[in-house]
């Protein structure tokens, strides 16, 4: 335990301790104030509670690449949230410590009316970078994301693909503590994928960045990481090496 | 939250340590670059752009002396002059409405933001007000402009101007707070606010003086917290006189009540957003 402590306030650790997580799927939905006394007065106001995450612990250590794996539903992008910070668990803690880039959804935090170049500055500052880290940094933001002439054109006018280029680079231009990676290389064309997984496995191998990657393909969890989390059905499934916990997974019987 | 990275980097990073406000000062720069952002999206594709902000408290100031002064021809010689009378009141008042309406849907609109990205929620209300506070700045202009025309000189009272705008500010904030906190669960919020805000404005002497009020609401008036500011401001810059203590403190209390029950309420409630919005 003592030891859990110490590793906990390193730069990058995530320490995960008996997590649950429990929706109340409400039976209805209320979107007013009307709706939502005439039920309460008539004592109709029924939750279903629904266990996303059971009892969930675990350790990572800074600079460890870990894989999260586990079928659709099953509670890894709820694990994610709440590593990232924006949910909070409703039982159990997770301390996280240093700078976390979320690569959750590429182009979260960008507005669809300013330019690409503005929005570099905005996401940039929501990520917690300073300015002055941008302005210098800009140009090689800009070349790893390959949009140099579409600098000045509203991001309305870019493509999916084009959005989420400028993200992952922004998000990655610098080592963070904590790289969270959410599906996020499915996007883009096959050069950019290619071009992602190589910077990913660079941070990895930099052994400075704690790599947390959620994917569908077994191969490519294998290829990233080498530890490996399977969660399924909101349990902890299994934990160890990447090769054999993803080749469990692939193999699973349904 | 230690921000000291340990170890060397790779030759193609920047040291960590430069890359990252400390977690203290990041706040402040989001409010900034969202205050930028917002300013910048207003006028886009506008001609007049940023004129706008100083043009249109004038053409409002300019539609309601007329009708007040030439189509209802009422005279009110408590008041030495009707238009500056008249856009002191509306300014502030345009400041508190706008601050509130944006800060009260500020959640809402931020929320792809706030299901990714670990990030203050407070920071998105508090942008809006400050926001408005820019544009309350600008239209500061437009009542130089009216005074310019009247020849009315300011006093060293007009110094105590800002420390009015600074209530003002806090006031709006905490609303905003308690505001958008509620909007995240219902959003019946929306519509009533813009009738509260109707009715509120009636209620408040922006194009009337006090005096025409019969007694009871002239001295329930001190409870309306937009009087108070209200008030402040034209003391300093028509009168030409001192707010007074009691009017201080008043301005003062509400603020700080306020910020006081929009904080609380913001705090209890916005661990539960991400699941409303």
């Amino acid at each position: 335990m003592a030891n859990d402590i110490i590793r906990a306030s390193e730069p990058g650790s995530i320490c995960v301790d008996d997590v649950t997580m429990t929706f109340n799927i409400a039976k209805e939905q209320f979107n007013s104030l009307k709706e939502y006394f005439i039920a309460m007065t008539r004592h109709e106001l029924k939750f279903k509670p629904f266990h996303a995450l059971k009892n969930i612990s675990f350790d990572v250590r800074p600079g460890e690449s870990v894989g999260l794996v586990g079928t659709n539903g099953s509670g890894k992008s709820t694990m994610l949230k709440i590593i990232a910070g924006v949910l909070s668990p409703s039982e159990g803690t997770v301390t996280v410590n240093g700078n976390i880039a979320p690569l959750i959804e590429l182009g979260a935090g960008f507005d669809r009316e300013l330019t690409a170049r503005e929005n570099i500055y905005l996401n940039g500052a929501l990520l917690g970078y300073r300015k002055e880290f941008i302005e210098e940094n800009f140009d090689r933001i800009v070349e790893f994301a390959e949009l140099q002439k579409f600098m000045d054109m509203p991001l309305k006018n870019y493509s999916s693909g084009m959005v989420a280029r400028i993200a992952f680079s922004i998000a990655t231009i610098t080592e963070p503590d904590l790289l969270i990676v959410d599906e996020a290389l499915s996007v883009g064309d096959q050069f950019f994928r290619e071009k992602c997984e190589r910077r990913i496995s660079e941070l990895v191998s930099s052994k400075n960045v704690t790599v947390l990657f959620v994917s569908h393909n077994a191969g490519q969890v294998k290829r990233v990481c080498e530890r490996c989390i399977w969660i399924e059905k909101g349990n902890l499934r299994m934990d160890g090496p990447s090769v054999e916990v993803a080749d469990a997974y692939a193999n699973m019987k349904r | 939250m230690s921000q000291n990275a340990s170890g060397e980097t790779t030759p193609k990073t920047i040291s960590k340590s430069d890359a990252w406000y400390p977690t203290s000062q990041r706040d402040l720069y989001v409010v900034r670059q969202l205050v930028t952002k917002d300013f910048k999206l207003k006028y886009r594709r506008s001609i007049l752009g940023i004129a706008w902000s100083v043009l249109n408290p004038l053409l409002m100031m300019c539609v309601q002396a007329v009708v007040f002064t030439k189509l209802m021809s009422r005279h009110d010689s408590s008041i030495p002059n009707f238009p500056i009378y008249l856009i002191l009141g509306n300014t502030a008042w345009h400041l508190m409405s706008d601050a509130t309406n944006a800060g009260m849907q500020s959640i809402i609109h931020a929320q792809s933001l706030l299901k990714k990205v670990r990030i203050n929620r407070w920071v998105f209300p508090v942008q809006k007000v400050l926001f408005a506070v820019v544009n309350y700045t600008f239209s500061l202009v437009a009542v130089a402009l009216v005074m310019t025309v009247f020849r009315w000189t300011l006093s060293p009272w007009a110094l105590m101007v800002p420390l009015g705008v600074l209530y003002l500010t806090v006031f709006c904030i905490g609303l905003s707070l308690l505001l958008s906190a509620l909007a995240v669960f219902f959003r019946d919020v929306i519509h009533l606010w813009g009738v509260v805000l109707t009715a509120w404005m009636y209620l408040t002497p922006l194009f009337y003086s006090v005096t025409i009020l019969p007694d009871w609401m002239q001295s329930a008036m001190r409870f309306n917290p937009m009087y108070l500011y209200i008030t402040f401001i034209r003391r300093c810059l028509l009168w030409k006189m001192s707010p007074g203590p009691l009017i201080h403190v008043g301005c003062v209390g509400c603020a700080l009540l306020m910020l006081a029950i929009g904080y609380t309420v913001f705090r209890k409630l916005e661990d539960r957003f991400i699941l409303f919005i």
